[in-house]
């Protein structure tokens, strides 16, 4: 039961982790899609 | 899954067949509009039959000096523009610098649409719904298969902490992902209709945001499974003799097996395998673009003459960026269902089905009759090891 409960946390820091690893190297489809004259945020 | 895979290749031929009576068909004289299509072509194209597509390729406006008083097009008229653009040769620029920016046209994507909702997601469906009747109607019949022997209320250690944390984070993600996935590949046919665009935003926003991330949890697992797991799944000869015997599902006794028997062999390799192919699209498909995987197998396909012997004729080897996508996205798809169905056979062996196979995961320690009854010669191995004294035990020279 401690293996299940470690792996479902792992799951979860694992998925929050690399969401955060790919948006700060520049992964975001903003980032790969468009360029300096698209305007997505504002 | 046959048909399914059918199905996609009998799109795949059509397109084939398409080209190929459009090259069999008489040129008729278009000299009149320079090569590109004519009145005739109109009209034969609204009748519905197949006009050939390349017409007027080469006449995109090249050959017309470019006059200065005829600004902004110059010489070039809209249709040679168009024409350009169609058939790729037009020198496009894109203020956004993704890899597919300056792919305008790509005409692979309405056979893919009509085939991701209908054949893909019936048979999908089909192939997960039979497979839950099939196993409630094994269910009916044979019941939980039970530990036939008296229990010894002994414990044998099977499966280690971080083995059972391996097989959950596989597992957990796993579920997360073919649940998402499901809800991804559903939307517009099934949920909006049935619960409106509403409650599918809400759902498919964190979906998508679940199946994008949570893949990376289901990679670490798939390659830490194999790595713990692979000595153990390698054929032996007991395995023939539990595949003749069925696996005594049917029969009263049980086929000796190691600690995996041959049915657990194929799962686990089911999922290595499949696990990897739908991982290798999925990469494909979260990195869009990046990782371009059927132009190049079709090329290889065809020139080692699969795709011929099977019929198919020549496969599509120059794909457009979304093409490539749309490939990966089927084939992402199709694998997952079969994983899925065996997987749900899978759970149901080692919950409801069996009388103390979950333990193996839950505790990690198994009732040592049920070891005796289903793997035999891996607790004749247990038992030879715990009495041969280890290398630490023995006193230092």
């Amino acid at each position: 039961m401690k293996a299940m409960l470690a792996a479902l946390t792992a799951i979860v820091v694992i998925a929050v982790g690399s969401n955060l690893i790919l948006n700060e190297a520049g992964f975001s489809s903003q980032d790969r899609g468009s360029g300096p004259s698209v305007r997505l945020d504002d | 899954m046959l048909r399914t895979l059918t199905a996609l290749l009998l799109c795949l031929s059509f397109v084939t067949i398409a080209h190929a009576q459009s090259a069999d068909a008489p040129a008729p004289d278009r000299s009149a509009t320079g090569g590109a299509q004519t009145l005739d072509d109109i009209l034969a194209r609204q009748r519905g039959e197949v006009v050939a597509d390349d017409l007027g390729t080469g006449a995109t406006g090249d050959d017309v000096p470019n006059v200065g008083h005829l600004q902004p097009l110059g010489g070039a008229s809209d249709p040679d523009l168009w024409r350009a653009l169609k058939h790729g040769t037009a020198d496009v620029t894109a203020s956004n610098n993704g890899p597919a920016a300056t792919t305008l046209f790509q005409d692979g994507g309405m056979w893919w649409l009509e085939f991701r909702k209908g054949p893909l997601i019936t048979y999908g469906s089909l192939l997960l719904g039979g497979t839950i009747l099939l196993l409630l109607v094994f269910y009916l019949i044979r019941g939980r298969i039970r530990i036939d022997g008296t229990k010894t209320g002994r414990k044998i250690e099977r499966f280690k902490a971080v083995e059972r944390f391996g097989h959950w984070l596989l597992s957990g993600s796993f579920i997360l992902l073919g649940l998402t996935g499901l809800v991804t590949l559903m939307g517009r046919k099934v949920i909006i209709p049935t619960f409106g665009h509403e409650a599918f935003a809400a759902l498919a926003a964190p979906s998508k945001w679940i199946h994008n991330n949570v893949s990376w949890a289901f990679m670490i697992a798939l390659v830490m499974v194999f790595v713990m797991w692979v000595y153990h799944n390698l054929p032996h000869r007991s395995d023939i003799n539990w595949l003749l015997k069925g696996g005594g599902i049917f029969s009263k006794g049980h086929p000796p097996a190691k600690k995996f028997n041959a049915g657990q062999k194929l799962i686990f390799w089911s999922v290595i395998v499949l696990g990897t192919s739908i991982s290798v699209s999925g990469l494909a498909l979260l990195f869009p673009f990046e990782i371009n995987l059927f132009g190049a197998t079709f090329d290889k396909l065809n020139s080692w003459g699969i795709s011929g012997a099977m019929g198919l004729g020549e496969l599509p080897a120059t794909l457009a960026p979304h093409e490539e996508m749309q490939y990966a996205q089927l084939w992402h798809a199709i694998v997952s269902f079969v994983l899925m169905a065996i997987i749900l056979a899978h759970i149901y062996i080692g919950t409801l089905g069996m009388e103390g196979a979950y333990d193996a995961m839950g505790s990690g320690e198994v009732e040592e009759q049920w070891a005796r009854e289903h793997h035999s010669l891996w607790v004749e191995e247990v038992e030879a090891k715990a009495k041969t004294p280890t290398e630490s035990a023995t006193p230092a020279e």
